[in-house]
């Protein structure tokens, strides 16, 4: 068996690199629930902004800029004068790592874009853009705009709530008393649920689950993401060589 | 604004950016191999099963009864949205009657 492969094969059914208005509306359909619940963590992070003693400009421009959940709230605990500005670099970089595998799980759809559209998309490349844009790819739909479409629909609804949860101030109920902290959770497991494939994913998925907790008890941040992932697709390559 | 405060999250921003292009970015770089392709088939769900799981645990009883039941729905109706609703309702309930 020969060892190197074209790209094209790489990117197996990789369809031609369309980017269309009605892909991006299709993304932003899809990210809609997620977009509206979505409201509550940035009405939540606004709050805490405000309390951590940001300033509306710089909450705006923190959830404009670097537009990312975890990242922001881990931030929040940091945020003392004098500012730890390296400190805040690194723990963005554990908590956003991650990404790296997902963009390269994509990468082979995407990478027929121009550099514009594809470096463009990256900025709305998020778990949730990324989790919507895998069902899409399964269903041979994915458009080169979903990930924009359905990142900017996230993007509105976080800025705008940070806003909201800044001006009003007042103490927030948690949001986790309506299950709103779970639509992700749920989306995650739904699309596992399409994934499954017997006793082919048992073993992959196995070592992901065992390898993300112990990193989950042992290391900060979100690494155990990252090693999961990791630990998960090597099992599962070496597992197909057989 | 302050000129710290700023710094901060501009710096913030650009490791982010990093790590958002940096997957396509390193794609177009290594070698395509079988061994690589195999590895990007079984990362998303690799992935998604380390984002899920310990999350899953750490959020108790409630949380664990409700993704099963959202595993149960998305494997019955073979759709998304009615799995989303079926976890938010469940765990919702469930925070409600434990708590």
């Amino acid at each position: 068996m020969r060892e190197t492969i074209t790209r094209d094969e790489l990117a197996g059914d990789a369809e031609a690199a369309t980017f269309t208005a009605s892909g991006a509306l299709l993304g932003a359909r899809r990210a809609l629930p997620l977009a509206i619940t979505g409201l509550a963590d940035g009405l939540v992070f606004g709050v805490l902004a405000r309390q951590a003693g940001m300033s509306l400009g710089e909450a705006l421009l923190m959830s404009g800029a670097v537009n990312t959940g975890t990242a922001q709230f881990v931030a929040l605990g940091l945020w003392v004068a004098p500012l730890p500005v390296v400190a805040l670099a690194a723990t963005t970089l554990v908590v956003g790592a991650r990404h790296l595998l997902m963009g390269a799980t994509l990468a082979a759809h995407l990478g027929r874009l121009s550099p514009l559209r594809r470096y463009g998309s990256a900025f709305f490349l998020t778990d949730e853009t990324w989790a919507l844009a895998l069902r899409e790819r399964a269903l041979g739909t994915l458009d080169g705009a979903f990930i924009m479409g359905g990142g900017l629909a996230l993007f509105a609804s976080w800025v705008v709530s940070t806003a909201g949860g800044y001006l009003a101030g007042a103490s927030l109920r948690d949001p986790a008393r309506w299950g709103l902290d779970f639509v992700f959770p749920a989306l995650v497991v739904a699309l596992l649920a399409g994934m499954w494939r017997g006793r082919a994913t048992l073993a992959p998925w196995g070592v992901a689950a065992a390898v993300a907790l112990a990193a989950a008890v042992l290391l900060p941040g979100k690494w155990y993401i990252l090693l999961g992932g990791i630990a998960g697709a090597v099992v599962g390559a070496l597992r197909d060589a057989d | 604004m302050r000129t710290d405060a700023t710094l901060a999250i501009l710096a913030m921003a650009l490791v982010t950016y990093g790590t958002r292009a940096g997957g396509f970015w390193l794609m177009r770089w290594l070698p395509p191999s079988r061994r690589l392709a195999a590895a990007l088939r079984h990362m998303p769900g690799a992935l998604l099963v380390a984002i899920v799981v310990p999350l899953a645990l750490a959020s108790g009883m409630a949380g664990i009864v409700a993704l099963a039941g959202a595993a149960l729905i998305a494997i019955r109706t073979g759709r998304v949205l009615p799995a989303l609703v079926a976890g938010v309702a469940l765990v919702a309930l469930l925070r409600a009657i434990l708590h």
